[in-house]
């Protein structure tokens, strides 16, 4: 059983699904890494990008990742929208921490509601002409459905890292991240980079919406689902880096994989929550945090 | 100047108890309240609102008809969310609040089991709907369960799985065990366990996965198939099942025999998204339109579902769970007809001691409310040539293998010749 074949598919298995889970991160990443902002709705937004890549792949033929593309930009402004509600109503009163958090369930729940009156509660898919179908590479096998969100989810988090690292944009974000006041004395105005921070958050949400609804059914509940993944992955990767969000997702998804190989997949969540205990006691600002 | 009085105290009399007798709370009295919860969101969501849509069919039907006993049916529920912890608060405001008359259960083991103490403690008839053998440690001789496992529920749900291996030749000799780590589905792998061993199979994987939390299935599968199984049994949700399917194909799983208790593949929406990908594919059904599985009552019934489950945005063609939602309701109903009466222990006597006819077939329970004997049919997919919903409402499509009696084709064996 544990021939060099079978350890190399779990491993290129693990780092694919990291890929997705690093796609489905990058948004909080920006928001509650960087910005301090915990968006508890980061999932229901990305389960919203899921029923609108279904809603124009069943009615319009449209591929899911043009669909995740194309709803980014409206997504965008939907963030906008709420960072300012958010601010305005909690943020600018310093009441941010509790009911700004009971906000984002709210919003959650929301979503939740309006997914289910338009869309019922049946489960929802999308085809693609590369779901279902398969490659080799030597003796790795490769599916499709699950290498498109890894790659769309590498592209992601690379995108963002190079526009954090090398735009003026992306350094007023993380300065804003590092010292507001700070930033606010050489003429930048914190609360719009902020905003255009969290409107980013909820474009990339969109973009991972439309991935996980590659890799398997949706139904308006599932979200829930990743809640606890996607705060574990930001955390474990270190607030703020969008280098620590993609090495953690992977590191996730890797051990995920390994533990369903070989020692049952009924541990598969235990061992990655349990990476993620060991590496906050040892390192408690995760893996590239400062 | 007496009589005037007289006359104007009894017509106020009259207009008081005329006006009394349409109030509201008098015209409450006389219906029939059935209450119960149902999972109308979560992971059972869909299939909880086509058997709620199935029910309101039943309901209509009967109070066409005058209702039962004279008084209107009215159908009284709360949305448990599949969450197992709503289900006791939920019954004891049917009761304590909504002051039903009857009860019945939700959808699924995981939603029955924490109703049934309650219906205990009351004394009350509990029709059950699709739970695995949740009645196995309570021992309540007034549940009911409509799903037709059979009386040993567990070993019985996949019975006919097994038997159609053992047929084969050269027999299979191993097998590999997976399900959801969820109540039903434990079960149901339980089961399975059981009748390896009573038929001869060697296990050689036998796991569970996290349910719900399993993303990625390959490497998963990836272990199965190192484990190289004649038989692989799966018990798992819709989620998973299509992870599986997809899976398994895009991997290269080819056992002998393929499928058992996956949850979904039933489903429409899941057909028709999954298409060519369910050929081979030999699971547990509970109607198909097959010519051996014509019941009284069953088309006249889809009929009415099909014209209104695509504007609820509900499973379009509903052969699943609808009938079966119809048929325990109807069985109450028989009941309380043919007793002439609404005590709970009157009604439970009559149900647990005669045969009814209903839309999906004759029902009869034997030992803790199951069916007194099985009929989970064993269906295998076959030629599948596109993803229309068409090809999914056509005979010879979901072709029965189990049990004989209903049996309307021939298993293509193994697994990869009917892919």
């Amino acid at each position: 059983m544990l021939s060099f074949e079978f350890i190399l598919n779990a491993l290129v298995a693990g780092l694919l699904l990291g890929g997705f889970y690093a796609a489905l991160s990058a948004g909080l990443s920006l928001s509650f890494g960087l910005l301090d902002v915990v968006n508890i709705a980061h999932p229901a937004f990305i389960l919203f990008g899921s029923y609108l890549t279904f809603y124009v792949n069943e009615h319009f033929g449209v591929d899911p990742i043009i669909a995740g593309l194309v709803f980014a930009v409206p997504a965008y402004f939907v963030g906008v929208a709420v960072y300012r509600i958010y601010y305005n109503s909690f943020e600018k009163t310093g009441a941010e921490s509790l009911r700004g958090l009971v906000f984002f369930f709210g919003l959650f729940f929301l979503i939740e509601v309006i997914l289910i009156i338009t869309f019922g509660v049946d489960y929802r898919l999308v085809r693609a002409f590369y779901i279902g179908k398969s490659t080799s590479i030597g003796p790795v096998g490769i599916a499709f459905r699950l290498f498109v969100p890894f790659l769309v989810g590498g592209i992601l988090a690379t995108v963002l890292y190079l526009f954090l690292t090398k735009t003026f944009f992306g350094r007023a974000i993380m300065g804003v991240a590092q010292d507001s006041l700070a930033v606010q004395l050489m003429g930048v105005d914190p609360i719009r980079i902020k905003t255009v921070a969290f409107g980013i958050g909820i474009a990339t949400a969109v973009i991972a919406g439309s991935l996980l609804i590659i890799i398997g059914p949706v139904e308006p509940t599932i979200g829930r689902e990743y809640i606890g993944r996607v705060f574990a992955v930001t955390v474990l990767g270190g607030l703020g880096s969008m280098t620590g969000t993609l090495v953690g997702a992977l590191i996730l998804g890797v051990a995920e994989s390994f533990t369903s190989s070989f020692f049952g997949p009924s541990w598969a969540l235990a061992v990655s929550f349990g990476i993620l205990l060991i590496c906050l006691a040892v390192r408690p600002s995760g893996l590239f945090g400062r | 100047m007496g009589r005037i009085i007289r006359h104007v105290i009894l017509g106020f009399a009259l207009l008081l108890a005329v006006s009394i007798a349409f109030t509201p709370a008098a015209q409450a009295a006389k219906e029939v309240k059935i209450g119960f919860s149902m999972a109308l969101t979560g992971p059972l969501g869909p299939a909880g609102k086509a058997a709620l849509l199935a029910m309101e069919i039943w309901r209509d039907d009967v109070n066409a008809k005058g209702g039962l006993l004279g008084r209107k049916v009215k159908l009284v529920y709360y949305d448990d969310q599949t969450k197992p912890a709503n289900v006791p608060g939920i019954y004891a405001k049917l009761l304590d609040v909504d002051k039903v008359d009857f009860i019945v259960s939700g959808y699924g083991t995981n939603l029955i089991v924490p109703a049934l103490p309650i219906a205990m403690e009351r004394g009350m008839v509990f029709m059950g709907l699709f739970g695995l053998d949740a009645n196995a440690k309570f021992k309540y001789n007034n549940y009911f369960q409509i799903m037709p496992a059979g009386p040993d529920p567990i070993v019985d749900w996949s019975v006919g799985f097994f038997e159609l291996a053992a047929k084969q030749k050269p027999r299979p000799k191993t097998i590999a065990l997976l399900s959801a780590d969820s109540e039903f589905a434990r079960n149901a792998v339980n089961g399975a366990r059981r009748n390896a061993k009573k038929y001869g199979f060697k296990v050689v994987y036998d796991q569970r996965y996290p349910f719900p939390g399993t993303s990625d299935f390959t490497p998963i599968l990836r272990a199965v198939k190192a484990a190289n199984p004649d038989l692989f049994y799966v018990g798992s949700y819709p989620g998973g099942s299509v992870g599986i399917v997809k899976a398994a194909h895009e991997i290269g799983l080819e056992p002998k025999l393929f499928g058992g208790g996956m949850v979904g593949l039933q489903y429409t929406a899941i057909q028709m998204n999954l298409g060519k990908l369910l050929n081979g594919i030999t699971n547990y059904w509970f109607w198909a339109p097959e010519k051996t599985l014509k019941f009284p009552g069953i088309e006249a019934f889809l009929a009415k579902y099909q014209k209104e489950a695509p504007k609820q945005k509900l499973d379009p063609l509903g052969y699943y769970l609808p009938p079966f939602a119809y048929a325990y309701v109807q069985v109450l109903g028989q009941a309380i007809e043919a007793t002439k009466s609404f005590d709970q222990a009157k009604i439970g006597a009559y149900i647990r001691n005669n045969t009814h006819s209903t839309v999906v077939g004759n029902v009869k329970f034997g030992k803790n409310g199951e069916w007194a004997t099985s009929r989970t049919f064993q269906v295998q997919l076959q030629d599948i040539t596109s993803n229309k919903m068409s090809e999914f409402s056509k005979e010879g499509k979901m072709v029965v293998l189990y049990p004989e009696e209903f049996k309307s084709g021939n298993l293509i064996y193994p697994y990869a010749k009917g892919k």
